[in-house]
């Protein structure tokens, strides 16, 4: 993850009732009992802890994978948990027709790329099949699937390939 | 393609040609941390930048506004501790008796039209009313805006409120706010940047463009924006042309018309600030205390106009009045013209500048169905403790102070000669 442009990977195609699952809020995300938990590399344990039909996310899940989720991914609290048990488990990206603005500000804030995929049909990927992320271009595709959604913003690639806000900050000593 | 007032602030601080959705890095001009979160900004700065100058320490400060002075240990910690990261660092600390930062920013014209402010205060928006960006936002984002002087940012959808005739005499700004929140409630303006036009908007004082503005983050909007009329103006020493407005031909995503003509005084009941009602017919309403305060209703004009009402009258018996000016500066003119000694001749009871109202640990707390009308900003359940909150303009927060229940000033007794 070391400011890749293109992430190859498994894809978790999160469903309620046969679609695209929408409203997972950062409490079936990350539970707010949890929360007690500094240590970055500890939060993935409880990652979709909460979440109907995903408990064992957790232990299933593979770094390099992607998730993808239908509308309002990550509504809710601010807890930045929410973003950091993803990175502990080595998944590479978020994709969802859309995000809670919170979810937005601290994934970008952290580093972690999220893109937006906005009215993608239900049942265009497969899950668990192998998929490709371009974050410039804003495209997902598997197989023969492709869908073309927001490309990655400037801001949020910088801070991304910096790894995060406050490593940003560092890359602008000096130059300014 | 004309842009928005919104569009045109933000590209003149780094956004360069931007519109709706567009994600900027944006240059800040005044950056602050409150009491409340300051210490995690502070935290942070430490944590990432270890002894690292702060961008530029002439237009980054601390305000205390939220527990002044600190009125438990760890508030005292808190503040403490920020005031020694403010000593090391050359940064000026507002200390506990200032009073509400983003009302200081004001005062202290750092927050001019046309410039961009943020901090950790969810209420800083309240620059709209100046014609300035101004945004609350998380010690994360405020540290980074400590540490480099700007914020990454996306550039929101804007819409344009038409407010059209004027509200009936002894109607205020309040009033036209509370209508504006019974009319969109909290969903039709999320996430928008609301520029407020209209013969009020034109005539309004700064006093009453910082009520309208107040109340934008209750309305779920990023901002209400009223371009500077002359009355702001004045206030900065500025002419027309040095103040941004937004172009002609700029492109709305929606347009709305706000019908106030011949409005009377407004109320929003609990539990939700958009529960607004006509404050007349609820007479009913028994009330135990009254807040008048806070960066909605908290200004030297609001406390002025509620003295002038209690010339010559009485709190009930029973009541509790409870005042608190926004700032040293307006609790200063008030002492000197009088103003504060008729509020406690007429059994009001008078605090020290900064919030007041607000939160646990503030003077406007309530217990188990204690009913309080407050011209503070928020009355969701719990918010103000376990009672239950109305809120109001001056007029209405004095009248129902004096007859012990909900009264707007129609209903207020000639004074006796
Ligand atoms: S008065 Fe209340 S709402 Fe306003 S800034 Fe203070 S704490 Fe926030």
């Amino acid at each position: 993850m070391n400011g890749e442009m293109v992430l190859r990977g498994r894809l978790w195609v999160l469903k309620q009732d046969g679609r695209l699952f929408s409203d997972i809020d950062t409490d079936m995300i990350y539970h707010n009992a949890h929360l007690a938990v500094t240590e970055t590399e500890k939060m993935g344990q409880y990652a979709f802890g909460n979440l109907e039909g995903y408990q064992n996310f957790a232990d299933m899940a593979e770094p390099g994978d992607l998730v993808l989720a239908g509308d309002n991914f990550g509504s809710g609290s601010s807890r930045q948990h929410a973003v950091d048990c993803f990175k502990a488990l080595g998944v590479q990206a978020v994709a969802a027709r859309s995000f809670g603005a919170i979810y937005k500000r601290n994934a970008i804030n952290s580093g972690f790329p999220i893109i937006e995929l906005p009215g993608l049909p239900d049942g265009t990927f497969t899950h668990h099949a192998m998929a490709e992320l371009d974050l410039m271009e804003g495209t997902l595709t598997s197989g023969d699937r492709s869908f073309r959604g927001n490309p990655i913003s400037r801001v949020a690639r910088d801070i991304y390939i910096a790894g995060g806000l406050f490593q940003y900050a560092e890359t602008l000593k000096g130059g300014r | 393609m004309g842009r928005t007032l919104i569009e045109k602030i933000l590209s003149s601080h780094g956004g360069g040609e931007c519109g709706s959705g567009d994600v900027i890095w944006l240059e800040i001009d005044n950056r602050t941390a409150r009491d409340f979160a300051g210490a995690s900004v502070v935290a942070n700065l430490e944590r990432y930048g270890g002894d690292d100058p702060v961008a530029d320490p002439g237009k980054t400060f601390f305000t205390f506004d939220c527990n002044v002075p600190a009125n438990t240990i760890p508030y005292a910690d808190n503040q403490q501790r920020i005031r020694n990261f403010a000593r090391s660092r050359g940064l000026k600390v507002y200390d506990v008796d200032a009073g509400i930062g983003s009302h200081v920013v004001i005062e202290d014209k750092y927050g001019k039209p046309g410039t961009t402010t943020v901090g950790t205060d969810s209420h800083l928006n309240i620059m709209g009313s100046v014609g300035a960006f101004g945004q609350g936002m998380g010690d994360v984002d405020i540290a980074f805006a400590f540490k480099t002087g700007k914020v990454w940012f996306e550039v929101p959808p804007s819409v344009k409120v038409t407010l059209e005739g004027m509200p009936a005499r002894g109607t205020e700004a309040k009033d036209v706010a509370l209508a504006m929140l019974g009319r969109f409630r909290e969903h039709e303006l999320l996430g928008k940047s609301v520029e407020i036009y209209g013969p009020w908007a034109d005539q309004a004082t700064l006093s009453d463009c910082i009520t309208l503005s107040s109340l934008a983050t209750e309305m779920g909007a990023i901002i209400a924006l009223i371009p500077p009329n002359d009355n702001v103006l004045k206030y900065f020493g500025m002419d027309r042309d040095e103040a941004v407005y937004a172009d002609p031909e700029a492109v709305y995503e929606g347009e709305h018309i706000l019908d106030i003509d011949g409005l009377a005084p407004m109320i929003a009941a609990p539990p939700s600030p958009s529960n607004v009602h006509p404050a007349s017919g609820m007479a009913d309403v028994k009330i135990d205390g009254v807040f008048i305060g806070s960066c909605t209703n908290g200004t030297y004009e609001d406390l002025k106009y509620a003295a002038e009402l209690l010339t010559g009258r009485k709190v009930a018996p029973g009541v509790m009045l409870k005042v608190v000016p926004a700032t040293r500066a307006a609790w200063s003119r008030l002492l000197s013209e009088g103003h504060l000694k008729t509020i406690f001749d007429a059994g009001g009871i008078v605090s020290n500048a900064g919030c007041g109202g607000c939160a646990s640990g503030q003077i406007g707390m309530t217990g188990t169905g204690e009913v309080q009308v407050s011209t503070s900003n928020r009355n969701f359940r719990g918010k103000q403790g376990k009672g239950e909150t109305y809120l109001a303009g001056i007029g209405t927060a004095v009248a129902s102070a004096v007859m012990g229940s909900i009264a707007t000033v129609h209903d207020l007794p000639e004074v006796q000669a």
